[in-house]
């Protein structure tokens, strides 16, 4: 309704606006207000249905009474970190995206300043075209070479991958932000005595802390979540979490508390993530959407 | 790199450091290419060799060359490949329409600031960062025909029960649905960006003229947000049409025992790996490859023509 705005409305000069500001009061603002909490419920209902089904046991599973009413168990997690081993695959999805992402940043940042400063149309192309290619198609001469070099199942192929996704997204994200970021500090800095490549360092790069976070969140939730490459380059050993729920239910019947448990154990640090890094995370996935 | 700490030094850290300055645009650029070129132009190369060869079997087996027979073979395939394009077509175009209208309405609800917004955006936030694997099995369990939610409340709401993923005709659309819940925030996001960039006044204009909302929004807001439209069917149509986490995660192998879910990406996955046909999924990832280029062209000349 109005009275939020109505100072601000009120004082500007020209007539006509609040007064038909005001028309599409009372009507419009429970009707927002009510598909607004549709949306939330839409989108937030499975996430809270899947925890309380990950604190039950399969009988209150199956027994739609206990839906709300039921009693609480660790059971489910103590399976899926005791028998399942999820620790290790927690260690190695951490890992893997730790390094893809790093190594990316060291890779990326350079060539995304210099893409954007040299305006290099056709290198961009070439590296945004990664975005386009179907992950499986490279999959496939990836597995024949490094399972000739009997590097499959490796901590180095499976991070080598990731870095597939995660190179495009920083070089993407980046040049966006090296855009936006005004050429005449670097400019006085060269004046001042620094070399081009000394300013991008030193001048640069401490400024770009906002878009490097961006980047790195980003990078690192889509290695997270990466299921394809794991699933064909992975080992026993170096499993990654979403490999390893998908392993869940491969064997005879479902253990839905323990397969509902062991998806927690997945989304939830990635939620927690998205939640004290939502600003980052939604500039990162519209960075360029605007430019036309 | 060293050339910061020795630009002072007289001698051969100097000149590197000044050669460096000078060729920087390739110098910065060199390392992120040669990845790209050895992790993706190179494999793509190779892909496309494969899909003229009968690779199979063993990785270290011999493979001859054939010429076109694979993509003779696949092109006449009416029983996977076809409807495999199929599939693929309804399932994109499916949810990427309903993902952009969705989109659109949730961004417009969200354009003019109130109260709460920021505990809103968390909440359209979280699909859109959930591991999709996790998301298909949360899923599976809510669709499940005799214990899932989904059945309990049409039992509730008098409507007969749903096979849902287990139905060979529900399978897909209920995918599709999946898909839309976990998809459609980052169509809102990307509009919502576009809708917040636009400049109040045209709006206003029409206001003041008596248009209603209705016209407001069509001859006044959306051809605004067209490019960002245009982006945002780009951006989600590429991932879209490749979607295979939730596909594979909930019915594996070959899309079900019926293929029912089995979209180009997972036939040529299966092909792969599961049954070691390397160039015969080599020129189904060719045909597939084109098949996006081929979209993403047609949707670039629509942008360009819209921004003019």
């Amino acid at each position: 309704m109005t009275t939020t705005t109505a100072p601000a409305v009120a004082a500007e000069v020209t007539a006509p606006k609040p007064l038909k500001r005001r028309k599409r009061g009372g009507g419009y603002k429970l009707f927002r207000v009510t598909m607004l909490v549709l949306v939330v419920i839409t989108f937030v209902a499975p996430i809270i249905w899947m925890l309380l089904a990950s604190f039950k046991t399969n009988v209150d599973i199956y027994n739609p009474a206990a839906a709300f009413n039921f009693t609480p168990t660790l059971g489910n997690y103590e399976t899926v970190f005791g028998q399942a081993n999820y620790t290790q695959y927690i260690f190695n999805s951490f890992w893997i995206g730790l390094c893809s992402t790093v190594l990316s940043l060291i890779l990326g940042l350079p060539a995304a300043y210099s893409m954007s400063r040299f305006v290099m149309k056709k290198s961009a192309a070439l590296v945004l075209l990664a975005r386009v290619i179907p992950g499986v198609s490279l999959l496939v001469p990836w597995y024949f070479i490094f399972s000739n070099m009997r590097m499959v199942g490796g901590y180095e192929v499976l991070i080598l991958s990731h870095m597939f996704v995660s190179l495009p997204l920083i070089v993407y994200i980046m040049m966006s932000f090296f855009d936006s970021l005004p050429i005449e500090l670097e400019e006085q800095a060269q004046v001042d005595g620094l070399t081009p490549i000394g300013a991008f360092m030193r001048i640069v790069l401490p400024l770009s802390v906002p878009g490097i976070a961006t980047a790195s969140i980003l990078s690192f939730i889509f290695s997270w979540n990466n299921f394809m490459f794991a699933l064909v380059l992975s080992g026993s050993r170096t499993k990654t979490l979403p490999v390893a729920i998908f392993d869940f239910v491969a064997y005879a019947s479902i253990d839905w508390g323990g397969l509902m448990a062991a998806a927690v154990v997945v989304t939830v640090p990635i939620m927690v993530i998205a939640l004290f890094t939502q600003k980052y995370i939604v500039s990162g996935l519209t960075a360029g959407a605007t430019k036309g | 790199m060293s050339a910061t700490a020795t630009t002072r030094k007289p001698g051969i850290g100097h000149s590197l450091s000044s050669w460096a300055n000078q060729h920087r645009k390739w110098v910065l650029a060199a390392p992120a290419m040669a990845f790209v070129a050895l992790m993706i132009v190179f494999p793509v190369g190779w892909t496309l060799y494969l899909s003229v060869t009968d690779a199979s079997g063993s990785v270290r087996a011999e493979s001859d060359f054939v010429g076109l027979q694979n993509y003779l073979t696949v092109l006449s395939d009416t029983e996977r490949f076809w409807p495999a394009v199929g599939r693929t077509v309804f399932f994109t175009v499916g949810a990427l329409s309903i993902e952009m209208v969705l989109g659109m309405a949730i961004a417009l609800l969200l354009w003019r600031p109130f109260r709460g917004e920021k505990w809103v955006r968390v909440a359209i936030l979280l699909p859109l960062v959930a591991t999709p694997v996790a998301v298909g099995m949360m899923w599976r369990l809510i669709f499940e025909p005799n214990i899932g939610f989904a059945n309990q409340l049409l039992k509730w709401m008098g409507l007969p029960a749903q096979p849902w993923l287990s139905g060979q005709d529900t399978a897909l659309p209920t995918l599709m649905f999946v898909d839309i819940w976990q998809w459609t925030p980052m169509v809102v996001l990307i509009l919502l960006a576009g809708l917040t960039s636009l400049s109040d006044e045209p709006e206003e204009a029409a206001h003041v003229d008596g248009a209603n909302a209705w016209q407001r929004f069509w001859y006044i807001t959306f051809p605004l947000v067209m490019p960002t439209f245009i982006t945002a069917i780009l951006l989600r149509g590429i991932d879209a049409i490749k979607t295979f986490d939730i596909l594979y995660a909930t019915k594996g192998k070959g899309g079900g025992s019926f293929h029912e879910v089995e979209t180009l990406n997972v036939y040529a996955y299966g092909l792969s790996f599961d049954y070691n046909r390397y160039g015969l999924s080599s020129t189904v990832l060719i045909l597939f490859f084109l098949m996006i280029i081929g979209c993403i062209w047609i949707l670039t000349l629509r942008k360009k023509r819209s921004s003019l």
